[in-house]
């Protein structure tokens, strides 16, 4: 949260947040016209994408970005002008192109190393769809680059050198070997058309131009000008004749009127006014001759003047011609306003907020629920009767708080669009990188989730989505012979259901080998080779730490990443995860989430003269004990009889330090807690509290990072309490106990 | 001390801790409030009392005496805690009372002796004298970091 | 004399870019997001010059400008085109629909500055 004044910074910051827009834009186009799109703001879309991007990127002089953006939308001009219609081959190195234009953006932002391989293989490939060589494209790259210069200036005609040219005319100096200092005198010959007033030009702003390079004298010359009744407003008839005495050069001259070329007769002569009959050769009648430039002499990037046939010439007419000698002829478009279709007619209104205010504004609603609940807590303890209307306010600003509060909730909430179209270039990349022919549909992109939820979630899509292309999918080969379709399917999909978030990955492949899974889990010792287990429980096998079923390594899958780290990402957010699968058919994986990060439903203990918070989600039962109910396995290590099976036992009081070991166990109360990989284990604490939904606080994990805890809430009293982690806790305490606990054996 | 042109300005909280007067750099100090009790964090360094509540958030507490190896306090009401940021972590710093806000420039400040009597090195970044009694500026960045080196 | 200044271009970097360096100069810089809203705009304010860029959704440029044009009291307002690409058939379009003048992007803010200058007085 640093505080940087400087504008230029701020205006920074947003062009990288306009661009992340923009991609997103590019995306959808590129999509809509992979689909089939026709519609031709479709291509305008993603033209314009591109060429913001690559506007903003000149700006702040990141090279590489403009670069790379700029064949890109040279390209995408030539589809959106209706000279390139891109075949699927085109379309694929668009998608590969908006990839690497999404990672030049994010390397410029964050300064990185530049991938300069990459862009130069995706150049070329650019540059074969504009059916050029990569040396022809690059010096048309150059070419385009150079800026604007006035055009028709350069009085470098060769003519001089022409010694056979008894055309007469004098013999001008070329424009490199004026003099740099001291004053030259100009004459300057002016006279504007009536097209050159119709752009809003005014022959005023020209001449004050040329009063503050020097010394002026100007004549108006009035010949022309008829009776007042004859006179018609918009046609002109003044022209000018300036002596100039000025230490600007030339050029500078010129771009006095640089706006103004080809709308006006002009002649810049060096020296004194030579003849004071000739007038400045009238443009149209150069017009009706239309000269041939002398191109082959003339340096292409400068203006080629049309050299007059007459004779009787004494200065050369300037006119401006194309300065790019093989400048096509511009088709006479018409500029129509385009048909209001475009996504940003139906945008809603939306405004920007800086996260920090967001952030405040949570925390202040998360104080002004716990300044309820302490405020009915003291309402309810002073013995008001229910009926009061104390009490009835209570109940109103209760509900009131909570309405307050999933309304804020949600202000984080994001479209998890931005997320899906990620998976898409995963998807992409994953099926190149292993030979396969792999779609993602997508379901409910407009789904809304809180925005540190998507950015969490990022990761272990992205695994789950690379596992369903490397393993769930099957090869090609195999599909075709299973009757399936060549092109693998992978499905994302987005919805609310009761209150929480479902997002589901499928894929259409060969679905869980569950022999090959129960032989490998007994290979690594996790159950034991006579163990019976339903299909789900050997699914679930695939969350076990350190599993894996790649029997060949992969690109991807190489480090042996497994689902167990996947679901434990879920689980730090709130959710579940849980897997269904049917052989030959394909496998689905169900993520389920809470709507926000911040509440939990939690059971609120007493631990010696502590107060915690445990998940409601892990505890099964509550039991009291008798001496009889506990069994000692080592010393340190007890297990407690459960029905007919034994659970590990921890002193919770004991393994957060708070007191000393119990040594009588009667009358000691137990929590019952089951994890999602069918763990279990017993919790002694002191007393319940009650059940309620808390709000989560962090820790401040850079400070200290206390084991076993997972979170803290602020009670009703304004008091802290712990939020456990209740997997943590056991960790710890069997690996201080230094035994292998049984993790639960089966009822 | 940096060699400057002209000193620059700096304003010091002064405190006392265990019968000594130490001070922090007024821009890192966000609050002064009074003691309330702790919520402990299990396993936690005997000088981390643990967690209050500050206006919603959580915040952690330590015990600047037992920190810096001296004589560790009683909690009693009279305690203070200093809330002070330093790279955008907040912590609480446990003090005996908080005396004043001096101004000073970097010039009456002196670098502190080679030999140092505490455990923790280089805490005290500083010296400076006020109306004879010596104070100790501290060094934030030392003494939030250290734990986090020790933190498991 | 502060010169009143609409800029119409869909890029908020590019407002954002045209603001900072006209506002230290003395300019009163207002902004549109495109050429239909360019047009909502210029209808309560009364622009000594128009900046606008050429790729725009809804209404481009060439729209806007022919629109601008179309209006009596806009005919001889001075209208300049920003744009990055230096092709002169766009130029020469710009100028037939009745642009006043040119500024490249990236543009240097002294240029953009003198441009405004010599168009608007």
């Amino acid at each position: 949260m640093s505080e940087s004044n400087d504008p230029m910074a701020e205006i920074r910051a947003s062009f990288f947040i306009e661009c992340e827009e923009l991609l997103e834009a590019l995306q959808d186009g590129l999509q809509a016209l992979d689909d089939g799109d026709e519609d031709p703001e479709t291509i305008n879309i993603v033209f314009r994408a591109v060429h913001s991007i690559k506007g903003g990127a000149g700006a702040f002089g990141l090279e590489a970005l403009v670069r790379f953006a700029h064949r890109f939308e040279t390209v995408l001009d030539e589809v959106r002008a209706g000279r390139m219609s891109p075949d699927s081959d085109a379309r694929k190195i668009f998608f590969q192109c908006a990839d690497h234009l999404s990672d030049l953006v994010r390397i410029s932002r964050d300064d990185g190393a530049l991938p300069e391989e990459e862009t130069a293989g995706l150049l070329s490939l650019l540059g074969d769809l504009l059916g050029e060589t990569s040396d022809a494209a690059e010096e048309e790259a150059e070419e385009e680059e150079i800026d604007f210069q006035p055009a028709a200036l350069s009085l470098d005609l060769d003519l001089g050198d022409d010694d056979g040219d008894a055309s007469g005319l004098p013999e001008l100096p070329p424009l490199d070997s004026l003099p740099a200092t001291g004053c030259t005198v100009f004459t300057i010959e002016f006279k504007p058309e009536n097209e050159l007033f119709e752009t809003g030009n005014e022959p005023f702003h020209m001449l004050r131009t040329l009063d503050e390079l020097g010394e002026c004298v100007v004549t108006c010359h009035l010949d022309d000008l008829p009776d007042l009744e004859t006179l018609i407003a918009e046609q002109s008839y003044l022209s000018w004749k300036i002596r100039l005495e000025t230490e600007a050069e030339e050029a500078e001259i010129a771009a006095a009127f640089e706006f103004v070329e080809g709308l006006c007769a002009l002649t810049i002569t060096k020296g004194e006014d030579a003849s004071t009959e000739a007038t400045p050769n009238d443009p149209s009648d150069a017009a009706d001759e239309p000269e041939e430039p002398s191109l082959d002499q003339a340096d292409p990037s400068v203006a080629a003047p049309a050299v007059p046939d007459s004779s009787s010439l004494e200065q050369v007419p300037v006119e401006a011609a194309a300065p790019n000698a093989s400048a096509k002829p511009s088709d006479p478009v018409k500029s129509s306003p385009t048909p209001a279709k475009s996504a940003s007619q139906t945008a809603k209104s939306v405004v920007r907020v800086d996260l920090d205010r967001i952030e405040r504004l949570v925390n202040l609603v998360g104080e002004l629920v716990i300044n309820q609940a302490m405020l009915s807590q003291s309402l309810e303890s002073s013995g008001l009767s229910p009926h009061s209307d104390a009490m009835n306010g209570l109940e109103e600003f209760q509900r009131l708080t909570r309405d307050i509060q999933d309304s804020v909730m949600m202000i984080r909430a994001q479209p998890v669009k931005s997320l899906f179209q990620r998976m898409s270039r995963i998807v992409r990349e994953a099926s190149a990188a292993v030979g396969k022919d792999v779609r993602l549909h997508t379901d409910g992109e407009s789904t809304e989730v809180d925005k540190t939820v998507i950015e969490r979630l990022a990761d272990p899509l992205t695994h789950m989505i690379r596992n369903a292309v490397d393993h769930g999918l099957e090869n090609p080969e195999d599909r075709i012979a299973a009757g399936k379709p060549e092109q693998g399917r992978v499905n994302l999909s987005a919805a609310h259901r009761s209150g929480r978030v479902v997002i589901e990955v499928s894929d259409d492949g060969g679905g869980i080998n569950r022999p090959k899974v129960l032989q490998i889990a007994i290979d690594k010792g996790l159950v034991s080779a006579d163990a019976s287990l339903s299909d789900t429980e050997i699914d679930n096998l695939l969350f076990l730490p350190g599993f894996s079923t790649a029997s060949v390594v992969s690109d991807l899958s190489g480090r042996g990443v497994g689902m167990d780290v996947v679901r434990t990402s879920i689980q730090a957010l709130g959710g579940r995860i849980s897997i269904a699968s049917t052989p030959g058919e394909g496998t689905t994986f169900s993520i389920s989430l809470p709507l926000t990060l911040a509440v939990l439903d939690g059971m609120v203990v007493q631990v010696a003269d502590e107060t915690l918070v445990l998940p409601l989600n892990v505890v099964i039962e509550t039991l009291t004990l008798t001496n009889e109910d506990v069994e000692m396995v080592r010393p340190g290590a007890h297990v407690v009889r459960v029905r007919s099976g034994f659970v590990p036992l921890f002193d919770l009081g004991k393994e957060l330090g708070y007191r000393d070991p119990i040594e009588d166990y009667q009358g000691s109360v137990v929590l019952l807690i089951a994890h999602e990989d069918g763990s279990r284990a017993a919790l002694i604490i002191d007393s319940i509290q009650d059940q309620r939904q808390v709000v989560i606080k962090g820790l401040d994990d850079s400070f200290y990072r206390a084991p076993g805890i997972a979170a803290a809430t602020i009670l009703g009293d304004g008091q802290i309490a712990l939020i456990l982690d209740t997997s943590d806790i056991i960790t710890n305490a069997i690996g201080t106990a230094n035994t292998q606990a049984p993790t639960g054996i089966p009822a | 001390m940096s060699e400057k042109e002209t000193p620059t300005a700096i304003e010091l909280l002064t405190f006392q801790l265990a019968d000594q007067e130490y001070s922090l750099d007024i821009m890192s100090v966000r609050e002064i409030r009074g003691w309330t009790k702790t919520t402990p964090l299990p396993h936690a360094p005997s000088y981390m009392k643990g967690v209050i509540n500050l206006r919603g958030t959580v915040l952690p507490v330590m015990d600047l005496s037992e920190r810096l190896g001296l004589k560790p306090q009683k909690q009693t009401d009279r305690n203070v805690i200093i809330v002070v940021n330093h790279d955008d972590v907040m912590t609480g710093l446990l003090v005996d009372a908080v005396s004043d806000i001096i101004a000073l420039t970097d010039d009456d400040l002196q670098p502190p002796p080679e030999m140092q009597a505490s455990t923790a090195p280089n805490v005290v970044s500083a010296l400076t004298l006020i109306d004879e009694r010596m104070i100790r500026v501290l060094d934030l960045s030392s003494i939030v970091l250290s734990v986090q080196s020790t933190a498991a | 004399m502060t010169l009143e200044i609409l800029a119409v271009d869909d890029s908020r970097t590019m407002r954002d870019m045209i603001r900072l360096a006209l506002l230290p100069a003395g300019f009163n810089v207002h902004t549109a997001d495109d050429g239909v809203h360019g047009i909502e705009v210029l209808d309560g304010i009364e622009p000594d010059a128009i900046i606008t860029d050429i790729n725009m959704p809804r209404m481009d440029g060439f729209g806007f400008i022919d629109a601008v044009r179309g209006q009596d009291k806009h005919r001889a307002t001075p209208i300049l085109v920003l744009t990055t690409e230096a092709a002169p058939e766009l130029k020469a379009r710009a100028r037939d629909a009745g642009a006043t003048g040119w500024i490249v992007k990236p543009f240097d803010p002294s240029k953009l500055i003198k441009a405004l200058q010599m168009v608007a007085g």
